[in-house]
């Protein structure tokens, strides 16, 4: 008589506990998939709102905006190409200097490298993408271009006669195109060497043991049975290096002089698209000079969105082979 | 036909150039950090850290608000990026292949990848142009914005590293999902999901371009999330590009300071690792 109740109570609390979870586990999944959702979201917002920011321009000039190079702001034209040029040269050079470096600092770390050097190396270099960027630019504009200006322009352009081409000639100024590629490539480097050395690592020994087994020499290893496994991550890592070195602004701005002409030597000032923005966004006056400057960040954007995606996809690639 | 000594001395040679490269590209890193300290250290004094800015030829001065500033902001990115990132991290981690999973994995390492003004120009159209005037909240939603990704995929990748039999167990005790997924799960994870958060703060607290469109800097002490705002590295950029002697010296001092408080964060981010590593996971 007086345990029946006790049983239905139990019951039913049983029942409704399970409820419960059974309702929370649905608030909790509902709760993290929002989370989720706002990754697309906020990708979607930023290419409506750059675009939405854009648009009068591009409805206006069309893409004069980047094939044109007369930037006049007071008679309203707007040809920003000697930007998109400085981007892309900048960001050139700044991958020829690292890529070489990146990949061999790679290699080091995930085969030749003692092992008490390999954390200390590996830390130092990673410890190159923590430092922010203006740190970066300050370092450029009072230590780097001082000493590119007083020994390594005339070095290259004099005493190696690389004057004599185009890429070298004239006067050396300081702030310049080479200074700006200098810095991006110390920039880029901790990027491509991290997926270069996480990429050079999934290979699998036996691929190494193979190749040493035939009798290839150390290097011989490396060059024909590890690097041709990794190389489409590597070159993902360098894509990515490439992205970095597309966006960069602050640095850059410090070092490039900021001159928007299209000079194919070096040694003179250019211009890049992020510091075109950077540096006449707080001084924009009327609404299509503002407006053409976020269509520059919306091609900027782009050539961006395009180039990760490719690394991404390129790296992944390689993860993909890995699992099977 | 090429002898096995012509062979072995190649390999030796290039070996030898992996080991030249990994001088030379540890090299600029040390000569920064020597250069900032020399520069940066010989105008830090405590005055940096407690005065305000003064106007130039006026000696001493410091960066107070500038610093005072810069952990505003950070801040205001952390309380946005977060949550959000961790809520979505667990998403990825659950959900491992849905295709939402996928797509937001995808998108997620994109974003980490975009120019850090692009962020800028996107927290200036959504909360500064609308509203008519620059704003803290503007620069920490734009630095929010960039940690969401970061912390996202590192918490994943941390996620992943707990056993699927601890889930199970927890689960098997009748615990619900998302109290396994929080106190179990989570809570296994925790110290390499703090080192992802210190590594996106870290990431974030040295930024300026975004904040050229949304925080702008400010000259004066403020701390209001509605007015702009000052930043150490906004401070830092402008003192860089003045004319005067005095504002550079302050710049390489507020060079220093910044670098030192990110490499605390980074620091204290590789020593939650180790502890993990310690920890019994298995």
């Amino acid at each position: 008589m007086t345990s029946l109740p006790v049983d239905w109570l139990e019951k039913d609390r049983r029942k409704l506990r399970v409820d419960a979870s059974a309702f929370s586990d649905k608030v909790y999944e509902a709760l993290t998939a929002a989370c989720a959702l706002v990754v697309p979201a906020l990708v979607i917002a930023i290419a409506l709102s750059i675009f939405a920011a854009a648009w009068p321009a591009f409805a206006k000039l069309g893409l004069s905006i980047i094939t044109t190079s007369n930037w006049d702001v007071s008679g309203g034209h707007f040809g920003a190409a000697p930007a998109l040029f400085g981007t892309l040269v900048s960001s050139t050079v700044a991958l020829i200097i690292a890529t070489p470096l990146a990949i061999g600092v790679a290699i080091f770390l995930s085969e030749f490298s003692p092992s008490w050097l390999r954390q200390p190396v590996g830390f130092l270099v990673d410890l190159l993408a923590a430092i922010p960027s203006v740190v970066y630019g300050l370092w450029g504009i009072f230590v780097l271009i001082p000493l590119l200006r007083q020994h390594v322009m005339p070095f290259l352009r004099d005493t190696l006669h690389l004057g004599a081409t185009p890429f070298f000639s004239g006067p050396a100024y300081g702030p310049s195109m080479l200074a700006a590629g200098v810095i991006l490539a110390i920039m880029a480097l901790p990027y491509i060497s991290a997926v270069s050395r996480e990429v050079l690592m999934a290979v699998p020994r036996s691929q190494r043991e193979a190749a040493l087994a035939l009798g290839a020499t150390r290097w011989e290893m490396i060059r024909d049975a590890v690097i041709p496994y990794a190389r489409s991550g590597i070159i993902g890592g360098i894509m990515l290096g490439l992205g970095r070195a597309l966006g960069e602004t602050m640095a850059v701005t410090m070092v490039i002089g900021n001159r928007l002409e299209i000079s194919a030597s070096l040694l003179s000032p250019g211009y890049t698209m992020a510091s075109l923005i950077a540096n006449e966004f707080s001084e924009a006056t009327n609404d299509l000079h503002l407006s053409a400057l976020m269509a520059v960040g919306a091609i900027l954007f782009i050539i961006t969105l395009i180039v990760n995606a490719v690394a991404r996809w390129l790296v992944w690639s390689v993860a993909r082979r890995r699992a099977q | 036909m090429r002898t096995a000594r012509s062979r072995h001395l190649v390999s030796g040679a290039m070996i030898g150039l992996t080991y030249l490269a990994a001088v030379l590209a540890t090299l600029p890193l040390l000569l920064i950090l020597v250069h900032l300290l020399t520069k940066g250290a010989s105008s830090l004094s405590l005055a940096f850290f407690t005065h305000m800015p003064r106007p130039v030829g006026e000696p001493g001065g410091g960066m107070a608000n500038a610093i005072v500033g810069t952990l505003v902001l950070i801040g205001i990115a952390t309380v946005i990026g977060l949550p959000i990132g961790i809520g979505a991290g667990l998403y990825l981690a659950e959900k491992k292949s849905s295709p939402l999973a996928s797509t937001v994995r995808f998108l997620s390492d994109v974003l980490n990848g975009l120019p850090s003004i692009v962020m800028g120009i996107f927290a200036w159209e959504i909360l500064v142009r609308p509203i008519g005037h620059f704003s803290a909240l503007a620069g920490g939603v734009a630095l929010g914005s960039m940690m969401i990704p970061l912390v996202t995929r590192t918490t994943e990748e941390m996620l992943l590293v707990v056993p699927t039999s601890l889930r199970e167990a927890a689960l098997a005790l009748g615990y619900p999902r998302w109290r396994t997924s929080i106190s179990v799960v989570l809570r296994t994870a925790l110290a390499g999901i703090v080192t992802g958060a210190l590594v996106a703060v870290a990431r974030i607290a040295g930024e300026t371009a975004p904040l050229l469109f949304t925080a702008i800097g400010n000259a004066f002490w403020s701390t209001s999330l509605s007015q702009p705002i000052a930043a150490l590295p906004l401070q830092i950029f402008a003192y860089a590009n003045s004319p005067y002697d005095e504002w550079h010296q302050q710049a390489w001092a507020g060079a220093l300071v910044l670098i030192a408080i990110v490499l605390i964060i980074s620091l204290a981010a590789r020593f939650a690792t180790r502890s993990r590593f310690g920890a019994p996971v298995d």
